[in-house]
């Protein structure tokens, strides 16, 4: 009872500063963000109290989970909301694609490309990403360490406070409020309120493995840890700000001018070494052995992998910062840095592709295999593209470009798409004890239309960001640039368009993948001819009459 | 070596010296880790760890 009231006076003192930060707010983005969380400290009061079993509680039981169950309820929560965050966040991508190649699709103020773009990356990394994470993390972690779930209630708050991250974040880019910092747009409060789910987070996870009945911490946690641990002093520090008034939305950074740009792409880069790479691999560790049935190819060069990833990654992020401000030191630092960090993702990728090793047929006959294989295969690809374009020449003709849309793109949609599609499709039967996927098949549509898109996709960029990075730098015979900048930006035009149908391509396999686990969700099983059967005729499956006896 | 110019250079001096020789001394000493006597055995058990609830979870 005395949690109960607890939690429930908790949320009710949240409801009560968001009451009144609607009525002080100094701006009208910063009334509507508060009018948000009083909504959700509301419905967390009434959920605290109509959810508690007063029975129970009556007859003085203190109701303790089973210990011999693991806790999967926010790990299905949060493969619902990867999909569902997944096909919002494709589908907004498509719709900043479009509003590229097609002007007139700016719908001024709230829906233009300048609102709308953060709302895509934060939705797809974050939303889509980050919940993946979460919910594989948790899911991994209990079955490695094969322990329940340490702090069920505060897992329940990572899963629901990190949508509320995502819903005030999403909203307020829309309202306009933003740091304008890429990848870390969201304002001080919101920052504040992720801080906390995440350190909610890392104690759920450190708590899990501490409670381990296994000796061994199995590699998957080191890189789901270090992802953890490292976003959150990323963030920390990325996010120190000053807010200009606490019931307002506007706050300004404390480090300014090059200083500034520096921590933020050493955040901006470590977000990708850490949440999109780390991260992601802890995923790969665990499913595409499992998957595939046979332990990872090498386990020492996993070791390997994850500590010359966590050496190299911190020094990259200058290669963001050629031929700016920043001390020439310390671009050259962030290139080498960046070209060294190639033989390790090249280590854990060749890691990841030999684990399946004298079972290449499985590529063949299952598509979730073929999934991660493909993922791997542009982890691999985005490795190398990544240190060659922070080398200093080839980045003084691709920066600014959309070649380096074309190279994320690659890394986000076949790295970390893939990978986490071939997750859904594992875990999605095994949460909720069905038999199988409600079609194979339909994996294997995903999986074609997924990588199609892609090839558009990033096809398309390369040709656009070397176009426009030649037009840029062209200078004629007196001096003179030979090209206005919109004249690279017509040029370059079709190529939008040819990148608008990858991107609709990959969201109709994302469609494919929402009617496969809905269904699967709702047990049912499609009639399908499996994917691969051994050859069989009955017509010859007889033995042969010599003819001579015929007479 | 060490300067007391500024907390800049003293820190930059720090990195490119000590710090430096330092953090490829523990690198070295994990990547190592693995290859230790005993290493290869350890590392199977750990790799085949994650089929073991296929019978009995």
């Amino acid at each position: 009872m005395v949690t109960v009231l607890a939690r429930a006076g908790l949320w009710l003192a949240v409801l009560f500063l968001a009451v009144i930060g609607v009525a002080l707010a100094a701006d009208g983005g910063f009334a509507i963000q508060m009018g948000i969380v009083a909504v959700a400290a509301l419905l967390a009061v009434w959920f605290t109290i109509s959810g508690a079993d007063y029975a129970a509680i009556a007859r003085g039981v203190l109701k303790m989970p089973d210990q011999g169950k693991y806790d999967d309820d926010p790990i299905r929560w949060g493969m619902i909301a990867t999909v569902f965050w997944g096909v919002v966040g494709f589908g907004a991508g498509v719709f900043i694609a479009s509003q590229l190649a097609w002007p007139w699709l700016n719908i001024e103020p709230y829906l233009n490309f300048s609102r709308l773009r953060p709302l895509h990356t934060s939705a797809v990394i974050f939303a889509f990403g980050g919940n993946a994470l979460i919910a594989t993390s948790f899911y991994v972690v209990q079955r490695t360490c094969r322990a329940r779930l340490a702090f069920p209630g505060l897992a329940r708050f990572v899963f629901w406070g990190y949508q509320l991250f995502i819903v005030l974040a999403a909203s307020g880019y829309v309202l306009g409020i933003s740091q304008g910092k890429e990848y870390a747009e969201p304002e001080w409060y919101v920052d504040w309120w992720l801080t906390i789910v995440w350190v909610c987070y890392l104690a759920v996870f450190v708590g899990t493995i501490i409670k381990r009945s296994e000796p061994h911490i199995y590699v998957a946690n080191w890189f789901y840890l270090s992802f953890i641990i490292t976003v959150a002093m990323l963030h920390v520090v990325n996010n120190l700000d000053w807010p200009v008034s606490f019931v307002g939305s506007k706050s300004y950074p404390v480090f300014a001018g090059v200083q500034g740009a520096l921590v933020q792409w050493w955040y901006g880069h470590n977000a990708v070494g850490f949440f999109l790479t780390a991260g992601f691999l802890g995923m790969m560790y665990y499913f595409v052995p499992k998957q595939a049935e046979r332990p990872v190819y090498s386990y020492r060069l996993s070791i390997i992998h994850f500590w010359s990833l966590i050496f190299l990654y911190i020094w990259a992020g200058p290669h963001h910062l050629h031929y700016t401000a920043l001390p020439d030191w310390a671009q050259t630092l962030g290139m080498v840095f960046s070209v060294m960090l190639w033989m390790p993702s090249w280590g854990g990728m060749i890691n990841g592709l030999m684990t399946l090793n004298g079972a290449w047929d499985k590529i063949r006959t299952d598509p979730i295999v073929r999934m991660m294989v493909m993922a791997l295969a542009f982890y691999g690809m985005s490795t190398f593209e990544g240190p060659m374009m922070s080398i200093k020449t080839v980045n003084s003709l691709s920066h600014y470009t959309n070649w380096t849309i074309g190279h994320v793109h690659s890394g986000a949609l076949g790295w970390n798409g893939m990978i986490t599609f071939g997750a859904i499709y594992y875990l999605v039967p095994r949460l909720w004890g069905r038999e199988r996927l409600y079609s194979v098949r339909m994996v294997n549509w995903h999986f074609w239309c997924a990588t199609i898109g892609i090839v558009f996709y990033a096809a398309s960029m390369w040709v656009a960001g070397i176009t426009q990075g030649l037009m840029w730098r062209e200078y004629g015979a007196d001096g003179y640039l030979v090209n206005s900048f919109a004249d690279a930006v017509a040029a370059i035009h079709p190529m939008y368009v040819l990148r608008t149908f990858g991107g609709a391509l990959y969201l109709l396999g994302g469609a494919f993948m929402v009617v496969n686990v809905w269904k699967t969700i709702a047990g049912s099983l499609r009639e399908e001819a499996p994917l691969h059967n051994a050859a069989y005729d009955p017509a010859a499956d007889k033995p042969i009459v010599a003819a001579a006896s015929a007479h | 070596m060490m300067s007391t110019h500024s907390t800049y250079d003293l820190l930059r001096h720090l990195a490119d010296s000590w710090g430096l020789l330092a953090m490829m001394l523990v690198f070295v000493v994990l990547i190592a880790w693995p290859f230790r006597k005993g290493g290869r055995g350890r590392s199977d058990e750990a790799a085949t760890m994650i089929f073991k609830d296929e019978n009995d979870g």
